[in-house]
């Protein structure tokens, strides 16, 4: 398939508010399209946002593709993947990345699905590699069983796609005088656009400090043993002034709201300290704190990999240890 | 109304440090790793039993994998799911998520004149969250993904609330459609001893890629557009100040180093 070479990048806004992750990845798509030698264009659907035009330009983009219209307010699943592979069919990029947000998790796959394309989730880097003499975007995301990062590859079919969590790209640095076209796009709505029509969007003022900007972040692994367990890392977090989070295996225990998973496919964090209690360290896990500054880490298998991944770690029975760690760092925060 | 349920067979996420990976095929390796219903299935299934319910009609639990996967539609039967379909074919393994819904929507079709379609948002293992808006597009219906909630304002249109980030969103949903449902949608129902005994003697039907219509050639390794090209290993290795002993002294030595390093 013969494509125009570009790399794009989906815009999103909720109410006229573009999303740090979509930022984010104007950084990383600017670093591929100059290996490749091509454009970074970002496509901006939304009613009246052409004033995020000027900012997506600021962050790196060269072209904006700017789809405007009353029915575009708010996330219409079935429309926008429509509208989106209509205009990849019409100008076929060489790549389209979008932010793996809740919304972008259901952008994405059906984009790729109606374009019978590839796409890889959740990844934790992009890059452009030569594989068979083809300039190709490689996306690394965690393997099983320890360090392994697998690279995923799309050789035959475009464009080629990837999905990326907020938090794991570096934020470019906004240039106003940076210069960039913007292109208006035609907008049609079909009656089955509209089978799935978003009527309302309530967005809900955070309750404490939120995971990914938490300064302090103590996370439970199913080693956490029992919900008695819980109760204390919670302790321990009020008295650390912490966020709490954990593994996927406990969130999906219902021991954690869904909002507190981290990790590839939950949240990316990054505090001072990341305590981790009985979590073994896989690497699906591990994605998700690697950029802490300094992680404790408590387990009672000695030949767990998190004993790897920390500057300070526990081989104990967190049964045992848990209230005094508690106590200790009770006594720490009120002296 | 006619359900189908899609469920997957997944390595028991308590033992999951002790998967490994096959760095070739990029597959996993999980021989002797007991397998259990992907956790989000078995929201999923209640949700198809709660529509069931309302609406009256059959509710088919779909599975595709290897045969051992029928003990996962067996606990679907136990459930209460009045069929079982088990999509088991060696040409369809190392799939990627286009190459797995597009076979599952061609199994749909040979299902039923389908009404709704229910899955897990993601599944622990993948955790891609890609197959269910994939497996909508291949059967050509609208979706909804991240279902915290259902209101049955009728038959045929429904007001779905979906979460996002801090806050959610309600979409008037007609059907045909296909829903990916979270935890928060439900809480799924024990099947009783009788209820397990019983679904032991209901029939699982198997079916090959030879009982499908399967168009396009996108199934398996082969037909999946995405392709490991290798492996790496990431350095995440830190100081690593390793502490065993008594509880007190151990805690004391560790806030003693967070206080060296800076961290406290």
């Amino acid at each position: 398939m013969t494509t125009n070479g570009e790399v794009w990048v989906w815009a999103e806004q909720r109410n006229g508010r573009l999303l740090g992750v979509s930022l984010e990845l104007l950084g990383k798509g600017a670093e591929l399209a100059q290996k490749l030698g091509v454009q970074l264009a970002a496509v901006l659907l939304g009613e009246k946002v052409e004033p995020l035009a000027n900012e997506l330009i600021a962050h790196g983009a060269s072209k904006v593709y700017l789809l405007e219209d009353p029915n575009l307010k708010l996330f219409q699943s079935s429309l926008y993947t429509r509208l989106l592979t209509d205009m990849a069919q019409r100008h076929r990029p060489e790549i389209f990345i979008m932010g793996a947000t809740t919304v972008g998790m259901d952008l994405a796959p059906s984009v790729a699905g109606r374009l019978k394309t590839g796409l890889t989730a959740h990844c934790v880097d992009l890059t452009i590699e030569q594989i068979n003499n083809k300039p190709l975007m490689v996306a690394a995301i965690p393997g099983w069983g320890g360090k392994i990062m697998v690279k995923i590859a799309c050789p035959d079919k475009r464009p080629q796609m990837a999905t990326v969590k907020q938090g794991m790209m570096e934020k470019p640095k906004a240039d106003a005088a940076r210069k960039g076209q913007i292109i208006r796009e035609k907008i049609d709505v079909r009656p089955e656009d509209m089978k799935a029509r978003t009527i309302e969007m309530v967005e809900e003022k955070p309750v404490g400090v939120p995971l990914e900007e938490a300064e302090t972040v103590v996370s439970v692994g199913w080693g956490i043993g029992s919900e008695q367990n819980i109760k204390l890392a919670r302790e321990l977090a009020a008295a650390l002034r912490a966020a709490v989070g954990g593994t996927r295996p406990v969130v999906d225990k219902g021991w954690l709201p869904e909002e507190a998973m981290i990790g590839q496919s939950g949240k990316l964090v990054s505090p001072k300290i990341f305590i981790s209690l009985g979590a073994s360290g896989a690497m699906a896990y591990a994605v998700g704190f690697l950029k802490s500054k300094v992680v404790l880490a408590v387990d009672k298998n000695p030949s767990a990999p998190i004993f790897e991944m920390c500057d300070v770690g526990i081989v104990a029975d967190l049964n045992k240890l848990l209230p005094v760690l508690v106590e200790e760092f009770k006594k720490v925060t009120a002296a | 109304m006619n359900i189908v349920v899609c469920v997957k067979q997944v390595p028991d996420p308590e033992q999951f440090s002790k998967i490994t990976l096959d760095p070739v095929r990029g597959t996993i390796r999980r021989e002797g790793i007991p397998s259990v219903m992907n956790p989000l299935d078995k929201h999923a299934i209640e949700e198809a039993l709660i529509i069931r319910e309302k609406f009256g009609g059959r509710v088919t639990a779909l599975s595709m994998g290897p045969t051992q996967a029928k003990e996962t539609l067996q606990e679907a039967l136990a459930m209460g799911c009045d069929d079982a379909v088990l999509l088991c074919d060696r040409s369809l393994g190392g799939a990627d998520s286009l190459a797995t819904a597009y076979p599952l929507a061609d199994a749909i079709r040979h299902i039923c004149q389908f009404d709704v379609v229910v899955c897990g948002n993601d599944t622990v293992d993948g955790a891609t969250a890609q197959v269910g808006p994939q497996l909508a597009e291949f059967l050509e219906i609208p979706h909804v993904t991240h279902v915290t909630g259902i209101e049955f304002t009728s038959e045929r249109s429904w007001i779905v609330k979906r979460a996002i980030e801090r806050g959610y969103m309600k979409v008037a949903l007609e059907l045909p459609a296909l829903i990916t449902v979270l935890k928060e949608v439900n809480q799924p129902r024990l099947p009783s001893v009788i209820d397990i005994m019983s679904a032991a003697s209901k029939p699982i039907n198997e079916w090959a890629c030879t009982n499908l219509s399967l168009a396009a050639p996108i199934i398996g390794l082969g037909g999946s557009p995405t392709k490991v090209v290798g492996s790496f290993e990431q350095d995440i290795r830190r100081g690593k100040d390793i502490l065993k002993g008594p509880e007190a002294e151990v805690v004391g030595k560790a806030i003693k180093r967070l206080k060296e390093l800076g961290a406290l």
